[in-house]
């Protein structure tokens, strides 16, 4: 924390040079993409009712990157998959294009944390399942998925199953498998989580580049701050138990981004202000359970710390 | 105090290149080299074989008959007859009193364990030799017409409990519906229906088969329910969200997803077909190779009769070991 004050140079998050006000303003200015407006959901466990997410309520606006963070238990995973409609809201409505969301569908792809490319069909397929679902004929599917393949780069692997590639390349077919739908947003559930790091940055690096060249807004769950701050025009963050709206944070980086953002005054100031969020001082009495300190096991007496 | 040292943490890597570690003799679930895999698999079938050869073949082990050779002046034996050995002491007893003929002997197994050669022996011959009957069948015909009925029986039971299972596991109202009967009907055994069978579908084919589908199907349905149940939701709901709706989730997702599984199911139920088979074929008219059984056993014939019980596990194992290959090249995907 220190050391982000440090390199923030007191600097605050709130302060936007005027090309990243500038470029707020426009998107702001575009169309409302999606608008959720007070989400309630609550589950049953036994006979106590637990509330899992609390009168949230935001707007997207088209193309924007929206990245929504919180602690473990915010109820982000839930919230996401009620924008899908693989899950139903207690109370409150989601609206798309200003049409209530109905169940799963088509204009809302979903990139998921573990894949979930089918096992049985070949990369090709697996890009052309949504068209054909969508009762686009054969010739033409296979034409999209192709141009797709070849936009990221993985035409070699067309005819290979998923479980021949990589992680990042199947998360880079499974991206692509939601986009070739023609979504209006991109909902994407801590996609890179299961990456190396190595990996995880050239994915992030590589979305950025799709989201720039694509008509798409993306909505991304993420627990790992620079992640968020590197990826988004807007984070939302949200509190836990029961999962709250906190605040809605514009970063104030400007773009695009590149690695060497990761250094930056703001990057640093936007971070201590989410770190300020998520892991708030400890109160005294509700801190989390103490670990237990261990006792020194070994003869040699030389410290290594 | 913990130690941790050097060995303690070998093992987990010798345990991928299958590497044998000083001190450790027992590894959980080390991996084979193909070669050992092999000679194992060999193994697996050579020691039952060779246990019983021993047991035919090395005279002081077990053999408590003798068979007669010369039955001297004994009026109740007979040359080729087996007696036990203390009727057989006996009789030498009374010889030496009487001062009569010995008889004469050597030990031998009892006859309803024949030695590995009589039974391989009895293997070739059974396919050589005409029936007996005019219109009596050779011994391949017998085998075919329990393959028939085999076939038959799997293949009613598969067209109704395959589909009715897909159907119980991906959807939770036929579930209900379906799945309280048929957990208890799987537990009447199938034989109990063996006269009703005949009754109303005569004494022919038809109740064999009836008894095949009796025996496989309502264990088939709960177990590819099951099977269908553990589909990776998370493809399901992939599916969802590209726009994937109703029953097209069965058949382009859910199906898909579990065939290799299925395919898997349906090998271990054929094998449960084959053991409803000799009940089966009791049934009404004895026929196929439980007719063959029946009557070498009558005979006393048991080299035959281990013959063809041979028959069945090694077209039994032959099918499986031939759908085995079939599958990898089915599912060329499928991990396992």
């Amino acid at each position: 924390m220190q050391n982000l004050a440090e390199i923030s140079g007191g600097l605050s998050y709130l302060e936007q040079s005027e090309a990243v006000k500038a470029r707020l303003d426009r998107m702001k200015a575009r169309e409302v993409i999606l608008q959720v407006a007070g989400l309630m959901k609550t589950f049953q466990t036994g006979k106590s009712e637990v509330v899992a997410l609390d009168n949230i309520s935001f707007k997207t606006h088209r193309r924007e990157f929206l990245c929504i963070i919180g602690p473990s238990g915010c109820g982000k995973s839930t919230l996401v998959r009620i924008l899908a409609g693989l899950e139903t809201a207690s109370g409150g409505q989601v609206l798309l294009d200003g049409h209530p969301v109905k169940g799963p569908g088509r204009e809302r792809g979903m990139v998921f944390q573990g894949y979930t490319l089918f096992p049985w069909l070949t990369v090709r397929k697996n890009v052309m399942f949504g068209l054909r679902m969508n009762n686009v004929g054969r010739a033409e599917a296979e034409k999209q998925a192709n141009e797709w393949l070849a936009l990221i780069g993985l035409e070699r692997f067309a005819d290979a199953y998923p479980n021949q590639l990589s992680g990042g390349m199947k998360q880079r077919v499974a991206i692509i498998r939601a986009l070739v739908n023609r979504p209006r947003i991109l909902l994407m559930d801590e996609p890179f989580s299961a990456l190396d790091a190595q990996t995880r940055a050239r994915m992030q690096s590589y979305l950025l580049e799709i989201w720039k060249k694509v008509d798409i807004t993306v909505v991304f769950i993420t627990h790992d701050l620079d992640e968020a701050i590197f990826l988004a025009d807007r984070i939302l963050v949200l509190s836990a138990h029961p999962g709250r709206l906190q605040e809605l944070i514009e970063v104030p980086i400007e773009r695009p981004r590149r690695p060497e953002h990761f250094s930056a005054a703001e990057f640093a100031a936007t971070k201590a202000r989410l770190e300020a969020l998520i892991h708030p001082p400890a109160k005294p009495g509700e801190d989390e359970e103490a670990y237990p300190s261990v006792p020194l096991l070994t003869d040699v007496r030389d410290e290594v710390e | 105090m913990l130690q941790v040292s050097d060995a303690a943490i070998r093992p987990a890597a010798d345990a991928e290149t299958g590497d044998a570690v000083p001190g450790q003799w027992f590894r959980v679930r080390a991996p084979l080299s193909r070669r050992t895999r092999f000679i194992l698999a060999v193994c697996s079938f050579l020691v039952p074989l060779a246990l019983w050869s021993a047991i035919s073949y090395v005279p002081f082990i077990w053999h408590p008959d003798v068979l007669i050779s010369d039955p001297g002046d004994v009026d109740y034996m007979l040359p080729g007859m087996r007696v036990d050995k203390a009727t057989f002491e006996q009789e030498i007893q009374n010889a030496k009193v009487n001062k009569t003929n010995p008889p004469v002997g050597v030990p031998c197994n009892p006859v309803y364990l024949p030695a590995p050669g009589d039974v391989a022996m009895a293997f070739y011959t059974s396919f050589t030799t005409p029936p007996a009957d005019q219109d009596g069948l050779w011994l391949h015909q017998s085998l075919w017409q329990s393959i028939q009925t085999i076939f038959w029986g799997f293949v009613i039971s598969s067209l109704i409990g395959v589909p009715l299972g897909i159907l119980c596991g991906a959807h939770s109202g036929a579930a209900r519906l379906v799945e309280p009967f048929v957990e208890f009907f799987r537990y009447l055994p199938a034989p109990a229906f063996g006269t009703l069978a005949v009754a109303v579908l005569g004494i022919y084919a038809g109740p064999k088969i009836a008894i095949i589908v009796i025996g496989t199907l309502f264990q088939q349905i709960l177990i590819i329910a099951n099977t269908t149940r553990k589909a990776d939701f998370s493809l399901v709901e992939a599916a969802l969200t590209l726009g994937t709706k109703n029953l097209r989730l069965l058949t382009k997702v859910i199906i898909p997803s579990t065939l290799p599984d299925l395919y898997r199911d349906q090998r271990i139920l054929l094998g449960w077909a084959w053991t409803y088979l000799i009940v089966a074929e009791l049934i009404g008219a004895t026929t196929g190779i439980s007719l063959f059984i029946t009557q070498q056993s009558r005979y006393q014939h048991y080299a035959n009769v281990y013959a063809a019980i041979a028959m069945i596990g090694i077209l039994g194992l032959g099918t499986d070991l031939v759908l085995a290959a079939l599958g990898r090249k089915l599912f060329p995907w499928d991990g396992r």
